[in-house]
């Protein structure tokens, strides 16, 4: 996996005439061109990588640390919002560059990528499960060994897989991401051109959703759990954002006013989370706002919970400036990694979680068994991303690299 | 506290200790990261010296939903009878010879007698397996005509979390069913799934459980977390969920202390008076 090559002069010489031309905004040509990458949105989505990690190891103590106990949001969220922008970023280049068939081809490209991903993934999976169906035996839980039922039709049970409509638990984020790249190069080549246009259609999209209940069907039963035509909503805001609409929104997200009605949404939700873990007092939430919130609905996007990550993204970038020293610091090092290979972290991180039930089955599931394997997992996670980059630079500085597209990790971006 | 009986009643006076849990809990994410060594060694030593003493202990904090149970205050105070019906799928019941005397609604029943000798305890299980939410609420007529309960503890989501239903019919479902059993004048329990940590990373119970809650809370009826609860045993060491094997003892204990837990959970939802405590 490598980076484009970026010389940001060229770039906005290259870029500016198309932009203007679009636009006619001078300001915006400024924010579509900005030099070098955002660390920031590396450092989120790293940081995103290890609270999805220890949100998917079962029984986990630690993810008590995470952001959904605290929230309506929660990291998969923070991932789709950064993956949308990076995406933007790497292909909306690659397109003003080379043209609209070469960077929908190399969309398509990463697609294949992420779906051979998700092949690989199941079939750990699978061998995990046939292993506790086969070593697990508790009178106590008979009702959920019906789990197993499926082991015993593989013929159906594997092609549905293969179809992405048999999704085991904590397998949804690939196939979203593969659906959602797949429609990416019509909405991204409409973004270059009319960036209002597209974002009210994603819009659209999302209300029709809501509306009409639109889903793609799932195996056995229901529907995706990620619903694509909901999700899609929060990617393309992060691609508009990547290409000027951060800009546009510059001085909304400088106001006090826009931040405090953001703190206050953020503290609102903490305080009804709260009662998510405390049922005595659920009887202080006035009923009517129970019938106004109720439920947070994850597989739409619910508005709450878009809303939250918009807030959270406020106060983020109010006190996370860009050029911020600490982004530089040895400290952030390893998150920032992570998020720079995310594809492959993300599917390390799956794995990992698997790993770590496996061993939370056969040693112990005590816990310090949980705070040591969830350590170990992100240790190992820092570990092999450094590995990567150290890989990609050897292999930049050998000389021989002959000019590749621009490879963007799980649908956004090393770029 | 001598007695196994009195467990709820022991955790009960410390109702502290929850809170600082869910705290301690919270912190322990969050310095994970760097702390890992010492906050596990120091969160260990705790959840040992603290929890596992008592094999029953649950949380108050997990069982007092704020919610009342107006007609079983009102059944004992007024015909000092109490009927409960139990509906519920495979997880409300045991195999083997001893299964239906061991599983929990019999020993509810059992519990609830000791606790109120003056009252006559009744517990139906309805309980059948291989059965959705769905399924059970259209069967609550029925209930409601068979058994005319006072309250019906309505244990359901494991069946529905693993094929996957839709989590809004199944939400819709769980409000059908509340609904005809409030319309029928019983009170209602909802009780979720069994936390099962060897199947846990193949059945995604999240949403089923958000539904339930969700549901629990619009009708304003108490919600037994049988997933937190069982969770927090596992956790304090208190019973080991992990362990395979075709004995039944394990179940059989855990059946015991669900049991105790609901018993509670009713004594305090309905502000009754246990008279065993007053004879000790």
């Amino acid at each position: 996996m490598q980076a484009p090559d970026r010389s940001p002069g060229v770039q906005a010489a290259e870029k500016a005439p198309v932009v203007q031309a679009a636009e006619k905004a001078p300001a915006v040509q400024a924010a579509v061109v900005t030099p070098g990458r955002d660390l920031r949105l590396d450092l989120f989505r790293g940081i995103a990588l290890w609270l999805i990690f220890l949100d998917h190891i079962p029984s986990n103590l630690v993810a008590w640390g995470t952001i959904r106990n605290y929230g309506f949001s929660d990291a998969t969220e923070i991932f789709v919002f950064v993956s949308g922008y990076t995406a933007a970023f790497v292909y909306g280049k690659e397109m003003r560059e080379r043209g609209p068939f070469i960077a929908g081809a190399h969309i398509l490209r990463r697609v294949w990528q992420i779906y051979v991903a998700h092949v690989f993934l199941f079939a750990i999976y699978l061998a995990e499960i046939s292993y506790v169906a086969t070593s697990f035996e508790n009178p106590l839980y008979a009702e959920e060994m019906n789990i197993l039922d499926f082991l015993k039709q593989p013929d159906v049970t594997i092609v549905e897989a293969l179809l992405l409509k048999f999704k085991p638990a904590n397998m949804d984020i690939l196939p979203l991401y593969i659906v959602l790249l797949l429609l990416f190069p019509p909405i991204l080549w409409l973004l270059q051109f009319r960036a209002w246009l597209a974002l009210g259609a994603s819009v659209l999209l999302y209300v029709l959703t809501w509306h009409f209940g639109w889903n793609l069907p799932s195996y056995p039963e229901g529907v995706w759990f990620f619903n694509p035509f909901a999700w899609q909503l929060l990617f393309v805001f992060g691609a508009w954002c990547a290409l000027g609409g951060a800009h546009r929104l510059g001085p909304v997200l400088q106001s006090r006013v826009t931040l405090g009605i953001a703190i206050a949404y953020l503290l609102f939700a903490f305080v009804i989370a709260l009662t998510w873990y405390l049922p005595g007092m659920g009887p202080y939430v006035p009923h009517w706002l129970e019938e106004l919130i109720y439920p947070i609905d994850k597989t739409n996007l619910d508005v709450l919970r878009f809303a939250h990550f918009l807030a959270l993204a406020v106060v983020t970038v109010r006190f996370i400036p860009r050029d911020w020293p600490g982004l530089r610091s040895p400290l952030l090092w390893a998150p920032i990694v992570c998020g720079q290979h995310s594809l492959e972290i993300f599917c390390l991180g799956v794995f990992l979680s698997f790993a770590a039930h496996f061993a939370m089955i056969e040693v112990s599931g005590a816990i310090w068994m949980q705070f040591l394997l969830s350590g170990l997992g992100i240790v190992v996670m820092i570990g092999v991303a450094g590995l990567l980059t150290w890989y990609k630079r050897a292999e930049r500085s050998s000389g021989s690299r002959p000019k590749r597209p621009p490879d963007a990790d799980l649908a956004g971006g090393e770029a | 506290m001598k007695t196994p009986m009195t467990a709820c009643e022991a955790v009960d006076a410390r109702p502290i200790s929850a809170f600082t849990r869910v705290f301690r809990r919270a912190m322990a994410g969050h310095d994970g990261m760097r702390l890992i060594p010492a906050f596990a060694a120091a969160l260990y030593l705790f959840a040992g010296a603290a929890f596992a003493t008592e094999p029953c202990d649950i949380p108050a904090s997990l069982l007092s939903g704020g919610w009342d149970l107006k007609h079983v205050t009102e059944a004992v105070a007024k015909d000092k009878r109490l009927t409960i019906a139990v509906v519920g799928t495979g997880s409300s019941l045991l195999a083997g010879p001893d299964g239906p005397r061991s599983a929990y609604p019999a020993r509810l029943e059992a519990v609830l007698r000791q606790k109120l000798p003056a009252v006559d305890v009744r517990v139906v299980s309805l309980a059948r397996s291989r059965m959705t939410a769905e399924d059970l609420a259209r069967g609550m007529d029925k209930v409601l005509t068979d058994e005319k309960p006072d309250l019906v503890i309505w244990q359901t989501g494991t069946l529905d979390a693993i094929r996957r239903i839709d989590p809004e019919e199944f939400r819709a479902a769980l409000d059908e069913g509340v609904t005809t059993l409030h319309k029928g004048g019983a009170d209602v329990i909802l009780m979720n799934m069994q936390y099962s940590p060897r199947t846990d990373i193949m059945v995604p119970l999240g949403p089923y459980a958000d539904n339930m809650r969700v549901v629990a809370q619009q009708h304003e009826i108490p919600l037994f977390d049988r997933l937190a609860v069982m969770r927090n045993w596992s956790d304090t060491g208190a019973f080991d969920l992990y362990a395979a094997g075709k004995d039944n003892v394990l179940a059989q204990r855990v059946h015991d202390c669900i049991a105790r837990g609901i018993a509670f959970m009713i004594i305090d939802a309905a502000h009754l008076h246990p008279e065993s405590k007053a004879a000790q």
